[in-house]
This record gives C-alpha cells, sequence and structure tokens, in this order.
C-alpha cells in the first residue's frame, strides 16, 4: 500500500507533492522502489555509488531525494518510515536522531570504531570547510591563508568587499551551524571574523552549491566555511576558484550516514550502508567521488570532529537561542 | 574377612563430597559476592560522572534579563562519551516548565534537595540511569529554582559487568578446581592412613597378636590402642588357656602312670579269667588317655612354639635316623620293618624339636595302623621340594575324611580298637605350617596311607 501511495506520488508533478526537494532522482529499471535515500549530498557524488549498487543488486530501484540539513532533519524525524537510509553532513543532527533512536543497528566490524557511533551511525568521508577565493575578483590583493588573514584582508579593504563576502546562515543551514559552532568553540577568531564580515555586507547562504555558484559568477571574492569537496570539483572545472584550507585550523567534518529505524527496506538499506562502507574503503574515485575519511592528518591542528554525545551541545534549545542571537549581533548589522 | 562386615558409607568419600561441596558454595558465594560489589563499583562509576556532567551543567544556570540561561560547556556531555556509545539524554526544569532538552525525562518529585538524586528508568525498553540536581537563584522577583536531569544509557556498564562477570567466573571455577583437587588429596590421605593400617593387620599370621607398633596418626590412636588391647586380651587367654591344658595334661599323666603300674601289678596276681579281661581292658583305657594327655602336652607345646620358632639348621635324614632308631623296638614287636629312602643331606632352617614331634607322631600313627610284616616306609626326596612321606600298608584314609582328618580330636572311620586321641596329625599339620609348608593326605594306589609334609 506504502509503495502504491508512494508512487502516485511521485508521478504526481513535485508542485503538487508538500515536500519541495532541491533534486529527487530514480535509479534503476524497477518501476517500483524498493530504497528511498534521504540526503544532503549532491546527486552527481552519489550516483555512481548507487549505479554501482545496483549493478551488483539488480531488480533494485532507489529513489534518491535531496535537501538541506535542517530540513532534512526536520522531515525524517516527521516520517522516519518514509525513508530508509538518512546521509547528512550535520554531524550533530545526525548524531541526536541516533540517540534518539531513530536508528538501526547495523554490524560494521570492519569499519574504525572512531568513525561509527552505537553501531548506528557511520562516517564515510573526511571534509574539511574551507575558503573559497575567485583569483579573478581578488586581483592583485594577497591570498589569505588563514582566518587571521582573511580578517586583515577584510579589514584593511573594506570597500573591494563590501556585498562580496559570502557564508552559511546558521539559522537555514544545518551543516553551517556545526561549522559555526565548532568554529566558536576551537577559537575566538571566529566571531572577530563574522564581525568584520558583518561590516562588509556578508551575503548568507542556506547551501554550499549556490555560494560556489555566486563565487564563479563573480558575485563573490571570498566564501568562508564553504565545503572543500564541492568548491574543489567546480574548481576542477573553473580556474577562478582556489581553495584554501584555513592554515590555523581547519575544521573537518565527516559525512554519515544511518538506517531508519523503521525502514521500509531495512535489509536492503543495511545491504546499501554495507556497499557504501565498503566503496568507502576501496578509495576508487569512479566509484566513489566523495572525499574517503582520512583518520590521521599531515597537519596537527585538522581533526575530524568527534562523534560523540557532546555534539548534541548546541542543539539544545536555550545554547542554540543563544548561539544564534549572538551570530546575529555579529553579522546581522543591515536590519 | 571383610566379606561380613556391614560397610555404610565411605570415610574417604564423605570427607571428599563435604570439602568439595564446600568448596563449590564457597565459589558460587564468592562469585556472587564479586559480581556485586563490581556491579556496586561499576554503577558508582557511572553515577560519578553522570554527577560531573550534572554539576557542571547546573552550574551554568544563571539569570540574564530576568530568564534564566543555561550556557553549559561542551565538556558537560562529552565526558559521558563510553567506548559502548552510551546514549545521553538531559532536561533542563525551571520549577515545573521545561527550559530545553528532553520533555519525556520527568523530574522526580523529592529533588528539592542539595544532594543528588539517583534513579532507574527506561526509554524504549533501554534503562537508563538518571542523575539530577538542582539549584536556587536568586532573581529580582525571588527565588527559582533550576532542575537538571542527566540520563544514559548502561550499555558500557553491562559490558563492564559481563566482562568482570566471566573473569570471577573464571576465578570461582579455578579456586573450585583447586580446592576439589585439595579436597580429593586430602581424603585420599586420610584413607591411606587407614587403608595401610588394615594391610598391615591383615598381612599378619594366623598366630600373630602382637600390638600393632607402626606410628599412627592421633585420631586412630585410640582404634590402635583398643585393636593392641583387644589383642593382648585374646593372646594372653590363648596362652593361658594352653597352659591350662598342658598343665592339666601333665597332672592327670602322672597319676594315670601310677594306676597303670598298680594294674599291671594286679594282672599277675589274679587268675580269674573275667578279672583279667577286665583289667587288661583298664590298662588299655589307661594307655589311651596317657597318651592322649602326651599328645594334649605336644600339641600345647607344639602351639607354644609355633609362635616363636627357635630356629636353626636341623637335617632332616639325621632327624629321622635317630627316631627311627628309637621306634625300632616298637615296629619288632609287632613284625614291623621301617625302611628308609633318605635323600642327604635335607637340611632346612627349622626348630629341631617342633619337627622331631611332628615325624614322630606321624611315625606312630603309621605303626599303630600298620598290619603286622608289612613295612613303612619313610621317604625323604629332595626335589620338587624338600618333603618327607611316611606310608604304611594299612587300611589308608577313608577318601571322604581326608579333607577333615587334621582337625583337632578328629579320628578316622578305619581306625578300628586302635588307641588315639586325634590330634597326631593336628600336630604334624601345625608344624609343617609353622616352618611355611604343608601336609598332604593320600592313598598310595598298593593300599594304605601315604602323608607327606613338604616344605
Amino acid at each position: 500500500m506504502r509503495y502504491i501511495v508512494l508512487l502516485i506520488a511521485l508521478l504526481t508533478p513535485i508542485s503538487g507533492s508538500a515536500q519541495e526537494w532541491e533534486d529527487r532522482r530514480l535509479f534503476g529499471a524497477s518501476d517500483q522502489i524498493s530504497l528511498t535515500i534521504l540526503s544532503s549530498t549532491d546527486t552527481s557524488f552519489f550516483a555512481p555509488i548507487i549505479d554501482d549498487f545496483i549493478a551488483s543488486n539488480p531488480n533494485t530501484s532507489v529513489e534518491y531525494l535531496v535537501t538541506g540539513t535542517a530540513d532534512l532533519e526536520r522531515t525524517f524525524r516527521a516520517a522516519p518510515d518514509r525513508f530508509d537510509v538518512v546521509i547528512s553532513s550535520a554531524m550533530d543532527l545526525q548524531l541526536k536522531l541516533t540517540n534518539d533512536g531513530f536508528a538501526a543497528p547495523i554490524l560494521a566490524e570492519d569499519h574504525p570504531e572512531w568513525a561509527q557511533w552505537h553501531d548506528r551511525l557511520f562516517a564515510f568521508t573526511s571534509e574539511p570547510a574551507a575558503i573559497v577565493i575567485n583569483r579573478r575578483t581578488l586581483g592583485d590583493l594577497p591570498i589569505p591563508q588563514s582566518r587571521q588573514d582573511l580578517i586583515e584582508l577584510l579589514r584593511g579593504h573594506p570597500d573591494r568587499f563590501q556585498g562580496r563576502v559570502g557564508t552559511y546562515d546558521v539559522r537555514q543551514s544545518g551543516l553551517g551551524y556545526l561549522f559555526a559552532t565548532q568554529d566558536a568553540r576551537a577559537s575566538e577568531t571566529y566571531w572577530r571574523l563574522m564581525e568584520v564580515m558583518g561590516r562588509v555586507g556578508a551575503k548568507l547562504y542556506c547551501c554550499s552549491g549556490q555560494m560556489i555558484d555566486d563565487l564563479r559568477q563573480g558575485k563573490l571574492v571570498v566564501a568562508y566555511n564553504v565545503l572543500g569537496s564541492y568548491a574543489r570539483k567546480q574548481a576542477e572545472t573553473s580556474g577562478d576558484l582556489l581553495v584554501i584550507l584555513p592554515s590555523d585550523f581547519p575544521i573537518t567534518m565527516m559525512r554519515t550516514v544511518l538506517v531508519s529505524e523503521n525502514a521500509a527496506n531495512p535489509r536492503r538499506a543495511e545491504s546499501f550502508v554495507r556497499h557504501l562502507l565498503t566503496v568507502q574503503a576501496a578509495g576508487d574515485p569512479k566509484v566513489f567521488p566523495l572525499p574517503p575519511l582520512v583518520g590521521d592528518y599531515d597537519n596537527e591542528a585538522q581533526r575530524n570532529i568527534n562523534l560523540d554525545p557532546a555534539l548534541m551541545t548546541y542543539l539544545d534549545q536555550m545554547k542554540r537561542e543563544a548561539f544564534v542571537r549572538e551570530w546575529e549581533n555579529a553579522i546581522v548589522q543591515d536590519e | 574377612m571383610t566379606a561380613d562386615v556391614i560397610v555404610s558409607g565411605s570415610l574417604r568419600n564423605r570427607l571428599a563430597f563435604i570439602l568439595t561441596g564446600g568448596a563449590a558454595l564457597l565459589a558460587v558465594i564468592l562469585y556472587v559476592a564479586v559480581r556485586l560489589l563490581a556491579a556496586q563499583v561499576a554503577q558508582q562509576g557511572q553515577d560519578n560522572i553522570l554527577n560531573a556532567s550534572m554539576s557542571s551543567v547546573l552550574d551554568t544556570a544563571l539569570i540574564r534579563d530576568g530568564r534564566v540561561t543555561v550556557d553549559f560547556p561542551y565538556s558537560s556531555l562529552s565526558m559521558l562519551n563510553t567506548a559502548a556509545d552510551d546514549r545521553v539524554f538531559y532536561a533542563i526544569y525551571e520549577g515545573e516548565n521545561l527550559l530545553s532538552g528532553y520533555d519525556w525525562l520527568i523530574l522526580p518529585r523529592d529533588v528539592l534537595s542539595e544532594r543528588t538524586h539517583f534513579g532507574t528508568t527506561t526509554f524504549r525498553g533501554d534503562p537508563l540511569r538518571v542523575a539530577t540536581g538542582s539549584r536556587v537563584l536568586i532573581g529580582s522577583d525571588g527565588p527559582r529554582t533550576v532542575s537538571v536531569s542527566i540520563a544514559q544509557t548502561q550499555d558500557a556498564l553491562s559490558d563492564t559487568l559481563y566482562s568482570s562477570s566471566r573473569s570471577v567466573a573464571f576465578l570461582g571455577l579455578g579456586f573450585f578446581l583447586m580446592s576439589s583437587a585439595l579436597a580429593l588429596w586430602a581424603a585420599s590421605t586420610t584413607s591411606g592412613q587407614m587403608r595401610r593400617l588394615a594391610t598391615s593387620v591383615t598381612r599378619r599370621g594366623p598366630q600373630d597378636l602382637s600390638p600393632v607398633t607402626k606410628p599412627v596418626p592421633s585420631e586412630m590412636a585410640p582404634l590402635v590402642g583398643s585393636l593392641n588391647t583387644f589383642m593382648s586380651r585374646l593372646d594372653h587367654t590363648l596362652s593361658q588357656s594352653e597352659d591350662f591344658i598342658a598343665e592339666a595334661a601333665h597332672r592327670i599323666r602322672t597319676p594315670l602312670a601310677t594306676v597303670r603300674s598298680h594294674a599291671e601289678a594286679t594282672l599277675q596276681r589274679v587268675d580269674r579269667t573275667e578279672n583279667r579281661k577286665s583289667l587288661q581292658a583298664m590298662v588299655r583305657a589307661i594307655d589311651e588317655s596317657s597318651r592322649a594327655a602326651g599328645q594334649l602336652l605336644d600339641h600345647a607345646m607344639v602351639t607354644f612354639r609355633a609362635e616363636n620358632l627357635e630356629v636353626s639348621e636341623v637335617d632332616l635324614a639325621d632327624l629321622l635316623d635317630e627316631l627311627v632308631l628309637s621306634m625300632t623296638p616298637v615296629a619288632e614287636m609287632k613284625d614291623i620293618t621301617i625302611t628308609m629312602t633318605l635323600d642327604r643331606p635335607a637340611t632346612l632352617q627349622g626348630d629341631a624339636i617342633l619337627l622331631q614331634n611332628a615325624l614322630r607322631n606321624l611315625i606312630d600313627n603309621a605303626l599303630k595302623y600298620a598290619p603286622a610284616e608289612t613295612d613303612v616306609i619313610v621317604r625323604v626326596s629332595k626335589s620338587p621340594s624338600l618333603s618327607v612321606s611316611i606310608s604304611d600298608g594299612g587300611q589308608g584314609f577313608a577318601v571322604d575324611e581326608i579333607e577333615t582328618l587334621p582337625g583337632r580330636f578328629v579320628r578316622g572311620k578305619n581306625m578300628g580298637n586302635k588307641v588315639g586321641s586325634g590330634l597326631g596329625l593336628t600336630i604334624a599339620q601345625e608344624v609343617a605350617i609353622a616352618h611355611g609348608g604343608k601336609m598332604t593326605l593320600s592313598n598310595r594306589k598298593e593300599g594304605g596311607a601315604c602323608v607327606t609334609l613338604s616344605f
């Protein structure tokens, strides 16, 4: 019955459905959806992984739904039985979902202990937050290598950057909020940077994709806390983009996957997660175009955000309100 | 000998059972006690961390702009990270109103005290340990109570408990096995003492009534003491009765000899046939009595000496020479020839007096039962073992009596009117046994009895 409803929902135009997806794609030849993946990752990154999965599991068809991290968490929490697999870059939200009992256990003993939590939440990428610059629009100004460099650059040339600086809107983006809170936790520099960015009228984005688009088109000179993986992919096609990992401390996020406790296809969902972890470990960029897991970095300051209950700290209502208020005070100055 | 003892249980088994049973009980008690202790310690550990986490949250509570804010640090929750990835829940209340956290985590009613309240609840079937504390903030509008509950699942705790339980179970099992081995060893050593005593008593000769002189454990001393006393009493009684018999026989023999000489003298003087007959019968009876008394004496002497052999090198051939020489007159009187076939030298370690006594009784018997003008054959041979056989040409033994004849005062059916006490064969047999040999009775093919002493 659920399949039929789902099928009707899928066959009707997107505007007819209550949920607006950033992207929605069907893989596989079969008419019946046998696996529904709710993800915050652009389809282009996951298409080869899903194709590979279908190649080894014929008669499987996969529905891949993309939405922002914050929206993803809300959608899944509201209907955990509609989705089989949940993939998100917002580690804190994923961890809270797992903590609250939305994830089903999977035995994955080959997977490193630090990259899984409670046998239910599995990290499968290591992706640093980066400063991305459009070299063309930056002109002759020096390329900043750290947050401090960026602060000085913005302070020194406020007119050059007015309205041409971008970052995440932490109120809309779960990943943006995670990056911001981890940044703020690590250093006071974050607040000074936000203040400076607020002074030059920073533009706020919900997602990395739009930010990178605006950068490429020259609307932005610099974007802060952009997902390095997305930016690098764009930089391959556009020579103007320059991805810089802040030399002081790059915040590194791990993309995580979980299987819904109420999944309609638990066995297929589990085999998909196993498949995902396997191709991650194999590390063939044709099949797994995302940056693979890294445990140890050359730069000692760079560390993955730990998968532990402390991630829920900034999800606390009061703490979130206080953080957002402080953030708004720093960056939103043109109201 | 043990066949007719009524056996009820075994000391060794009882001891082993009590000791191993005790060890098993102790092992179980050890397991339960250590497990309880481990559970307590593990729970204490979790409680301490929950308390620290809860306090670190509660400490950050303050009133800002008339509102209660709680800006708890990252470490509040990160300290709750466990190897088993335990899940964490919390709730922050102001009075009865939830400020933030999980609304289903309800405050316990009796929380309004200074001390941290620990409790257990469940979330979707998983057990949760909850630490709750509260603090009163003084605002401009009066006191306001902030309460914080931190809850954690108990996966790491049960992992710890499981592994410690396993270690303790192995410990208990090892303890039990070692104690059992010790118990079995103790039981068998203890019963070994008893068995050794029993063996040493069993191995004794039938006449050995000397006390047990080997050292025994103190617990066995009363038993061995009683046994020794009993045996010495028995020994005493036996020797007393032998003495009595010997004394009695001796006392009877002398008057009998006197009576016999009087009877012989009277016989010379009496002419009437019926008187002579009765006197002859009297002399016969006296002979019989005195012979019996003599044999009783012999028997008593044999019994006594058998226990205390005076061993020396004895040549049976010489001994027989002497004996036959002394008995030849009696033989000649009955027209009997004693033929000797002696395999010289026939030496053995033995008591000459006893051997002489035994052989004399046997030759005496042979002379008694052999008809006139026959041969009594005395033969000594050294192979296969040293043996002496004495055979006659008489009627031989009744076949059905051969087994019983050596018994005391048992007399054969074929004896006719011969004088005898029924002790001759008994004496010969006892001497043979005292020398580690045996006596065999048989009938010769050509007729007549044959007694063989083999050593």
